[in-house]
């Protein structure tokens, strides 16, 4: 039999104003297997809390049920009331009898009743609690970051500055990410490279990152604090061990008309390369696919077409037959930081809910480029030497016109939200033209200006006033080539006129997207992302560099459209949680978790197919000569997060949630 | 299959030539024509313009009509009767409220369930039938595509064709044997219902399709809606009155260039109904014809 | 449960067991205490962690139980707590809407609803909608008149 206390709560005048709190008490106090039942003004007092100490000791009481305000409210407050009286903690519980009941009803009999069966619902429930115990969980204190762009960079930098050991993974040759193609930056003007390859150069040489260069997450198991990694490090066809980077093999292959990633296009370089001079690590890679020899190979050829990068390499690094290497690294925590795409206008797309723009032609026009183009334009380390010089006959356009929000902000191109960068960066690019193309004329169409930062809406009207951008409210409906120009047709809402502009350029701030590939990583970690790809963090405000998944961190434009300054402190915050949570050798964790009966147990495994989180495993049930007896689910205590849809579809009923036992709910229905 | 008729006011007068040739096409082409019993204006531009209400109960109480004639589908060959037929039914088909209001002015059993196809949609999913009855292929001869403004948009109504790329016109024409051009303005406005009220904005407008089309190549447009004839047919004397020399662009229906390359006789295409002589096509088609000749025109 | 074996419509107070789950639906009807929103007594709450725990069963057993009335609420689709419970719960009681009419309870007896954490409001109305229309519905008595032949 039990021995129950209910603890009947005034608040003040709150539940005391329409629920008869003594009758509540009384009526409780007559309930099988309750011994004690009272009434306080304030139960969350000190007073009040001694009240419930008091009868745990002196009626010896087995469960506390406590019909006050909401669990959200007081649960914790008076689960650690008990556990200071002696009994497990997860004995106590509370009825909900002022959101739910006295704040709502103005009626005192009808609420009064109301709050006896709620309380009455909890007092049944109780007598099928059982003491649990926080579960404790081995922390391998060692991080993974996966994506080497500024954010991936940064919160390297940071964990392993706070002192413990960083897996960086990066799936191009050389980390830097987007941020290394960038020509100066907002709203300072300080150029790109100047600021990042000092930071680049550090994560080589710290002593406690581990750089994984052209190499890909390929698996993900385990749990916060025991994650087990499974890296795929892609042949680069060079010995990194051997090679030196002197560049010797570079200048030596014969063909470099392949079109160069980090140039957006632009520039050329070879089919073996480094991204670009500043590459960390500066290790070349053989792209297979524009390699004369792979190509030969693929076609069996009987000898080798070239090897002019061998023969030259002076430390026997070309090793044509490396292949791909798969690498396991244990660690604790993992950040997501892979970043961003540009949104592309053509026809083909790689998701049916997008879709380009025939009003543009589709991409077809030369000399509309976006804006990394402009970018490699502008760089001093680009195609053009720094001279903005356009695409298709290398002329000096003298009209330029930048469109904002393309693809963004635009439900019918299937990308609703904001890039957030674009307005920033565009009117940078007009302040970079006007100072490089004398006479030249910038014109913006933009739909608002969003330029919220610090320095920011002064650097945008810096472009405008002090930097000539003629900035023109609209939007653009129609571009096609004529002849030399590029029609550009547009509308100034603000004049209510319509605009026909010559343009020897166009560039297109398109809109941001996650990395291809986004989704299928998501799902190796386990964590939600948004219909556009983006990672979902846990809580838009209050969590936002956490994910669903309990040990995995987001950072940067992998979870929204980021600017650096953005990046940067998501990244420093991941790497704050971390340390946060490698402070301790242990974790503790709510127990409330899935816990399955193997007895019973049939081995459907529906718990497998419906666990949101993957924490269900096979075990192998053995007998003593180690035969196997049956495979049985095992839920994994670190992973569950406690939701339950397990056991609701557990059809032998073998598997039960912690805290929400079907014993305890069919309890509480029976008290119905 | 049988397939519903929605004439409209344009192909009952202005432009008949664009119901004669195509009722002669589809004959020939085996798509069985119905016209609905009893169907009512469309609505267009003033129904619309007034009352919401209104454009969506007018073309609904055709539908309505073609449900009790058991027609799954509809071909409303004029652009602005296709786009108030369709619009009224992606609308109903959205907003069940709406839908409800309507059935109860038009007291009658209505499931909404009629589509609605235009002009171009309808060559085109029929093309195999088509090219079967092409005898008089229109080689040599560039056509401009014009499809206007309505004919693709708005693409949550339309949705049958890309609506700032399409092809659907162009398909039928190559099935016709023509050559189309690639051009800039062939998803411009004509000016559509402003040829009386702002005849100097239409002339304007018809000048920069019709350069455009001669500047790509072309020889004749080819057009899928009776505005869009009307306004770079009949203006472009008007037009000739700004430009070095008259363009002399003929403009065809897609039906009449179709229905010459079956070689359906000119009289019943009413290619001489049109302002601007389209006989330089005609010549185009009788000279081609295919050895095996045709029984009937 | 006196109002129960009164067949008269107008004293028939209706009994409503509402399982929600405990993120979006049960903080929004904290909000809509905190609010002061103003709803018919008729309803009690269960808590559960997530709609995905929830056992067709429940229902069954409250209605056996006597209940007149059942709600099932968590939140949105796509904004559960634990990704996608509430979609297992969604197919879930598709499937199991044709057991329920089989076991001779009117569907209409039992609303699926989301409501988030943030609408309070929106709780408001269900809680009012269905015990509206369990009031209309009369007294659940098929399982009692049952037990009495037996």
């Amino acid at each position: 039999m039990s021995r129950i206390g209910v603890f009947v709560c005034h608040c003040g005048e709150n539940i005391g104003r329409t629920v008869d709190c003594a009758a509540v008490a009384q009526a409780c106090g007559e309930l099988p297997g309750v011994v004690h039942s009272i009434d306080y003004k304030y139960m969350c007092s000190d007073p009040g809390q001694a009240l419930v100490k008091q009868a745990v000791a002196e009626h010896k009481l087995d469960g506390v049920v406590v019909a006050a305000c909401s669990p959200h409210m007081h649960e914790k407050t008076f689960r650690k009331t008990v556990a200071n009286a002696g009994i497990n903690r997860f004995l106590c519980e509370m009825a909900n009898v002022r959101e739910h009941c006295s704040w709502i009803h103005e009626d005192r009999e009808e609420a009064t009743q109301k709050a006896i069966d709620l309380t009455r619902f909890i007092v049944e429930k109780i007598k099928h609690n059982v003491p649990l115990e926080p579960i404790k969980i081995p922390v391998t204190r060692r991080a993974l970051v996966i994506g080497g762009g500024i954010a991936g960079i940064q919160a390297a930098l940071d964990i392993a500055d706070g002192g413990c050991e960083v897996v960086l993974v990066e799936k191009e040759p050389s980390i830097g990410g987007h941020m290394s193609q960038l020509s100066e930056t907002f709203p300072t003007l300080d150029c790109s490279q100047c600021i990042l390859t000092p930071r680049m150069v550090e994560v080589y040489q710290h002593p406690r990152i581990k750089l994984m260069a052209y190499a890909e997450v390929d698996k993900v198991e385990g749990y916060i604090g025991n994650f087990t990694v499974t890296v795929r490090q892609k042949a680069r066809g060079v010995n990194a061990s051997l090679c030196n980077g002197c560049g010797e093999c570079q200048k030596v292959c014969p063909n470099k008309k392949i079109a160069s990633e980090f140039d957006a296009g632009l520039g050329k370089r070879p089919a073996i390369y480094v991204p670009f001079p500043q590459a960390v690590p500066n290790i070349p890679v053989i792209d297979r696919a524009n390699c004369a020899l792979y190509k030969g190979r693929a076609r069996n050829a009987k000898k080798d077409a070239c090897k002019k990068c061998e023969e030259v390499c002076g430390r026997k690094a070309i090793d044509f037959d490396q292949q791909d290497t798969f690498l396991t690294e244990k660690v604790g925590a993992i950040v997501v930081a892979t970043g961003y795409q540009l949104y592309n206008i053509k026809k083909e797309q790689d998701k049916e809910a997008i879709s380009g723009y025939g009003e543009y032609g589709y991409g077809t026009i030369p000399d509309v480029i976006d804006g990394l183009q402009f970018e490699r334009l502008a760089s001093a380390s680009g195609p053009t030497g720094g001279k903005i010089l356009r695409p298709s006959d290398g002329k000096e356009p003298k009209t330029v016109v930048f469109l904002q929000c393309i693809g963004s902000r635009d439900p019918a191109k299937g990308i609703d939200y904001c890039s957030k960068i674009c307005c920033m960066y565009i009117a940078k690019h007009t302040m970079l033209y006007h100072h490089k193309v004398h006479g030249g004329q910038a014109i913006v169409f933009f739909m608002d200006i969003r330029a919220g930062g610090k320095g920011y809406d002064e650097f945008t009207r810096r472009a405008i006033e002090e930097n000539d951008a003629l900035y023109v409210r609209g939007r653009v409906s129609k571009m096609y080539r004529d002849g030399d120009v590029i029609k550009v047709l547009g509308f100034d809402t603000l004049s209510g006129e319509p605009m026909h502009i010559d343009a020897d350029m166009v560039v297109l701030a398109t809109a941001m997207r996650p990395q291809p590939g986004i989704e299928s990583l998501a799902q190796k970690l386990s964590v939600s992302y948004d219909r556009f790809g983006f990672i979902n963090e846990a809580h838009p405000k209050l969590r936002p560099v956490e994910t669903n998944t309990a040990g995995v961190y987001v950072a940067g434009a992998c979870q929204a459209p980021r600017d650096i300054p953005d990046a940067v402190a998501m990244a420093s915050a991941t790497a704050s949680k971390i340390l946060g949570l490698f402070s301790a050798s242990e974790l503790e964790r709510e127990p409330l978790v899935a816990q399955v009966d193997q007895g019973t147990c049939a081995g459907c495994f529906h718990c497998v197919r419906v666990c949101p989180y993957g924490a269900v495993e096979h075990f192998e049930v053995k007998d003593r000569k180690g035969n196997l007896i049956k495979t049985v689910a095992q839920v994994n205590k670190g992973v569950c997060q406690g939701c339950g849809t397990c056991q609701a579809n557990c059809p032998s009923k073998s598997v039960e949630l912690q805290g929400f036992t079907d014993q305890q709910i069919f309890a509480a229905i029976n008290a119905f | 299959m049988k397939i519903g008729y929605f004439p409209g006011c344009s192909l009952d007068f202005s432009a008949k030539e664009f119901d004669t040739s195509l009722q002669a096409v589809a004959t020939s082409a085996g798509m069985e024509l119905e016209e609905i019993k009893d169907w009512a204006c469309c609505g267009a531009t003033s129904g619309h313009a007034t009352n919401h209400l209104l454009s969506i109960a007018l073309p609904a109480r055709t539908l309505a009509l073609a449900e009790e004639q058991e027609l799954e589908r509809v071909v409303a060959p004029c652009a602005a009767c296709y786009s108030r037929l369709a619009t009224a039914r992606h609308e109903m088909a959205e907003d069940k409220k709406l839908f409800s209001k309507v059935t109860g002015i038009l007291k009658r059993d209505f499931t909404n369930s009629v589509q609605v196809m235009n002009i171009a949609e309808l060559l085109r999913d029929n093309l195999p039938a088509i090219k079967e009855k092409v005898t008089h292929p229109l080689k040599d001869l560039k056509v401009a595509c014009y499809y206007g403004c309505l004919l693709v948009r708005p693409p949550k109504v339309t949705g049958f064709d890309d609506t700032e790329d399409p092809s659907s016109m162009e398909e039928v024409c190559r099935a016709a044997g023509a050559t189309p051009v690639k051009w800039n303005k062939r998803l411009d406005c004509c000016g559509g219902g402003f040829s009386l009220s702002r005849t100097g904005s239409v002339i304007r407008l018809g000048k920069e399709i019709l350069e455009d089309a001669q500047a790509a190549g072309a020889q004749a447009v080819v057009v899928a809606c009776p505005m869009c004839h009307s306004n770079l047919d009949l203006r472009q004397k008007a037009i000739a009155e700004q430009t070095a020399k008259p363009l002399e662009m003929p403009i065809l229906f897609i039906t009449q260039l179709v229905g010459l390359a079956m070689g359906i006789s000119e009289q019943i295409l009413g290619l001489n109904r049109h302002f601007v002589s389209a006989q330089p096509i005609i010549a185009k088609a009788t000279v081609k014809a295919l050895p095996a000749a045709r029984e009937e025109a | 449960m006196a109002a129960k074996t009164s067949t008269d419509k107008a004293s028939f107070k209706p009994r409503i067991a509402a399982f929600v789950c405990n993120w979006c639906t049960y903080t929004g009807a904290d909000l809509a205490g905190t609010s002061r929103l103003q709803m018919a007594p008729n309803v009690r709450i269960i808590r559960l962690p997530c709609t995905g725990r929830i056992d067709p069963l429940f229902i069954i057993k409250a209605f056996e139980r006597g209940a007149d009335g059942v709600i099932v609420s968590g939140c949105h689709p796509a904004d559960c707590h634990y990704t996608s419970g509430n979609y297992h719960a969604r197919r879930r009681f598709a499937v199991a809407r044709d057991v329920f009419g089989f076991m001779g309870i009117d569907p209409k007896r039992i609303t699926f609803s989301w409501v988030s954490a943030s609408e309070g409001g929106k709780w408001a109305e269900v809680v009012n909608d269905t015990t509206a229309r369990v009031q209309e519905l009369g007294p659940f008595s098929a399982y009692r008149e049952m037990e009495a032949r037996v």
